[in-house]
C-alpha cells in the first residue's frame, strides 16, 4: 500500500489510526449494545402471547419504545443524544464519545434481531422443557439461547456491520475513525486517494466481519449436523 | 393413577369457540398401558396435554397420583411435571446437545449432582440401547433412535407416569414395533403407568391393556382392548377395529353359496376366538362329531397385546338338525359364533 501512496506516505499512519479507531468504536458499541439489547430481545420474545413469560402490557410497551427508537434516522439521533454524551463522557466529540450514540442506536436494533433469532425456535422444544418442569430462566438459558446460537452470531455480524456504517456517519460530525478521515481529506481537501483507501478499508472490514460471523455460525451448525 | 372428571376444554380461536373436549371422564390405573384412540381433530392431544397442564382445562378436575393438578401453583406444578414424563411425535430433542446431554437435560432442571446424573444418563442410555450413540447429535440419528433418546429423557427423573403424544406416528411400521416393545418393557420393568394417544389401532393392539375411543371431543367407549376388538360397540370403534383386523365379509360371499342337495342346509358363520381356545382343534372335532362339511371363506389370527385372537368366516354344510348342534358345540367351547347367512 505504501508504494501506491508515493510521497503521500504520511497517509498510511492516518489510515491505520483511523482504522483502529473505527474497529475500537464498533467493537465496544457492539458489546455494549448486546449487554442491553440481548436481555431486551429475550424479554420481547418471552413476554409475547403464549410464550413462557406472557405479559401483554410489558410486551407492547417495550415493543413501542423499540419501534420509536428505530424510526429515528441515525444522523438525527446523533444530534439528539449530544447532551447525554456530554453528560456521560464530558465531550460530544471523539472516538469515545461516539460510542454513546452508536450503542444507543444499536440497542433497539439488537433487541429486534435477537427477537427474530429466538422466535425461530420450534415451539415443541419449549413445550418439552415445560413438560419436564423447567422454569423460565432454565428455558432461556438451556433451550432458547443455545438453540439459536448460530442465528444469534449472524445477528452480531449484521449489527457490527451496521455499526461500521453508523460510525462513519458519526465520524462526519467529529466522531473520529474512518468517517472523519474521509471527510477531512476526501471531502474538504479533495484528496481522492484517501477517499478510495477509506472505501477499500471499509469493504475489507465489512467482508471480514461477515466472514467471521458466517464461519462461526457454520462451524456450530456443522457440528450439530 | 389418573382420575379425570368432567373435563372440558374450549379453545378461543380468532373470535369463535372450539369445543375440543366435552365432559370427559376417565380413570387410568396404576401400572397399566392405557391407549386413547381417535380420528384427527377428535381432541386426543388436547386431552393428554391437559394432564400435565400444557393446556389449561376450561372445566373439570384431573388428579394424578391422588393430587389435583389443576389447583397447583406454578412452583408446585413444575415439581409435579418433573414426575410426569412426556414423549412427542416430533421427538423435540435439543439440536444443540448431544444424545448424552439431551438425556442430562431434565436432570439439570431438577439440579441433580453431576456424578449422580452422569451415572443415571449412562443407565438410561443402556436401557434404550443407545450407549454407543452418546456423543452424537440428534440430527445424526434415525427417527427410531431419536424417539429412544426421547424416552430415555422422559424417564430421567423417575416419573410415575409417561405420557405419549403419537410417539410412533412419524416412524415406519418396523421401527414403531421396536419402540412399542421398548415401552412395553419399561412398563413391566419399572411398573410405569403409560398413557398414550394414537390414531393407529395397531398401536393399541400391540401394547395397550385398556383403551378409550374418543370421537368428536367425547369419549364414546372405554374397555379392555380384547373386549373392544371382539365386540366394538360404536361405529367409530368398529371402523378402528376393522382397520386392523378385517371382520367384514365381502358382500358377494353373503349371497353366493356352495351347491348342495335338498336335505343339506348351509350357514355362513363367523367364529371368533380369544386366548387359549385358539390353540385347540375345535373345528376339526366339530366336523368329525357332527358330520358336517366346512368351507373356509376367510380367516385371520392375530395377537392382541399378548393374547392370541382370531376370527374365521366359515360356510358350514350339513344335515339341518346337526348343523345347529354343531354350532352349539363350538359355542359351548367358548367360541363366539355369529350367523351371517342361512340357506
Ligand atoms: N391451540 C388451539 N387453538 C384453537 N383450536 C385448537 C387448538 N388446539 C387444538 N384445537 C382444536 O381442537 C380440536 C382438537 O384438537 P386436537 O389437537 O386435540 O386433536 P387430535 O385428536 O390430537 O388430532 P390429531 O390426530 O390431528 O393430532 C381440533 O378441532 C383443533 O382444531
Ligand atoms: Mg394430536
Amino acid at each position: 500500500m505504501l508504494e501506491v501512496l508515493g510521497d503521500n506516505s504520511w497517509m498510511a499512519g492516518a489510515v491505520l489510526l483511523a482504522t483502529w479507531e473505527t474497529i475500537y468504536m464498533v467493537l465496544i458499541s457492539t458489546v455494549l449494545s448486546y449487554l442491553f439489547g440481548l436481555p431486551l430481545g429475550i424479554i420481547l420474545v418471552t413476554t409475547a402471547d403464549n410464550h413462557i413469560m406472557e405479559n401483554r402490557v410489558l410486551n407492547r410497551i417495550l415493543g413501542s419504545i423499540v419501534n420509536a427508537a428505530r424510526s429515528i434516522p441515525f444522523i438525527i439521533f446523533l444530534i439528539l443524544v449530544i447532551p447525554l454524551t456530554r453528560f456521560l463522557i464530558g465531550t460530544p466529540i471523539g472516538t469515545v464519545a461516539s460510542i454513546v450514540p452508536l450503542t444507543l442506536a444499536a440497542i433497539p436494533f439488537v433487541a429486534r434481531i435477537v427477537e427474530t433469532s429466538l422466535k425461530e425456535i420450534d415451539q415443541g422444544l419449549i413445550e418439552a422443557a415445560i413438560s419436564m418442569g423447567a422454569n423460565a430462566r432454565q428455558i432461556i438459558g438451556k433451550v432458547l439461547l443455545p438453540e439459536a446460537t448460530p442465528s444469534l452470531l449472524l445477528g452480531v455480524a449484521i449489527t457490527a456491520i451496521n455499526l461500521v456504517g453508523y460510525s462513519a456517519m458519526a465520524g462526519i460530525v467529529g466522531g473520529g475513525g474512518l468517517g472523519t478521515l474521509a471527510y477531512y481529506y476526501g471531502y474538504q481537501r479533495y484528496e481522492d486517494t484517501v477517499m478510495w483507501i477509506t472505501v477499500i478499508v471499509l469493504i475489507v472490514l465489512v467482508q471480514g466481519m461477515q466472514m467471521l460471523g458466517d464461519n462461526l455460525a457454520n462451524k456450530i451448525v456443522n457440528k450439530r449436523r | 393413577m389418573i382420575e379425570i372428571k368432567n373435563l372440558s376444554k374450549i379453545y378461543f380461536a380468532s373470535g369463535h369457540e372450539v369445543l375440543a373436549l366435552d365432559d370427559v371422564s376417565l380413570t387410568v390405573k396404576k401400572g397399566e398401558i392405557f391407549g386413547i384412540i381417535g380420528l384427527s381433530g377428535a381432541g386426543k392431544s388436547t386431552l393428554i396435554r391437559c394432564i400435565n397442564m400444557l393446556e389449561k382445562p376450561t372445566q373439570g378436575s384431573i388428579a394424578v397420583d391422588g393430587r389435583e393438578i389443576t389447583l397447583l401453583d406454578q412452583q408446585e406444578l413444575r415439581l409435579a411435571r418433573q414426575k410426569i414424563g412426556m414423549i412427542f411425535q416430533q421427538f423435540n430433542l435439543l439440536s444443540s446437545r448431544t444424545v448424552f446431554d439431551n438425556v442430562m437435560f431434565p436432570l439439570e432442571i431438577t439440579r441433580v449432582q453431576r456424578p449422580e446424573a452422569t451415572k443415571r444418563v449412562q443407565e438410561l442410555l443402556e436401557l434404550v440401547g443407545l450407549t454407543d450413540k452418546a456423543g452424537m447429535y440428534p440430527a445424526q440419528l434415525s427417527g427410531g433412535q431419536k424417539q429412544r433418546v426421547g424416552i430415555a429423557r422422559a424417564l430421567a427423573n423417575d416419573p410415575k407416569l409417561l405420557l405419549s403424544d403419537e410417539a410412533t406416528s412419524a416412524l415406519d411400521p418396523q421401527t414403531t414395533r421396536a419402540i412399542l416393545k421398548l415401552l412395553k418393557d419399561i412398563n413391566r420393568q419399572l411398573n410405569l403407568t403409560i398413557l398414550l394417544i394414537t390414531h393407529d389401532m395397531n398401536v393399541i393392539k400391540e401394547v395397550c391393556d385398556r383403551v378409550a375411543v374418543i370421537d368428536n371431543s367425547r369419549i364414546v367407549e372405554v374397555g379392555d382392548v380384547l373386549e373392544i376388538f371382539s365386540n366394538p360397540q360404536t361405529p367409530t370403534s368398529h371402523s378402528f377395529v376393522n382397520a386392523v383386523i378385517s371382520r367384514d365379509v365381502p358382500v358377494e360371499l353373503l349371497h353366493s353359496s356352495t351347491e348342495h342337495g335338498g336335505d343339506t342346509a348351509s350357514k355362513l358363520v363367523r367364529v371368533s376366538f380369544i386366548g387359549a381356545s385358539a390353540g385347540k382343534p375345535l373345528i376339526s372335532s366339530m366336523i368329525r362329531r357332527y358330520n358336517v362339511d366346512v368351507n373356509i371363506i376367510y380367516g385371520n389370527i392375530d395377537r392382541i397385546k399378548d393374547t392370541p385372537y382370531g376370527n374365521l368366516t366359515l360356510e358350514v354344510l350339513g344335515h339341518p338338525g346337526l348343523l345347529q348342534e354343531a354350532l352349539d358345540y363350538l359355542r359351548g367351547q367358548g367360541l363366539e359364533i355369529e350367523v351371517l347367512r342361512n340357506a
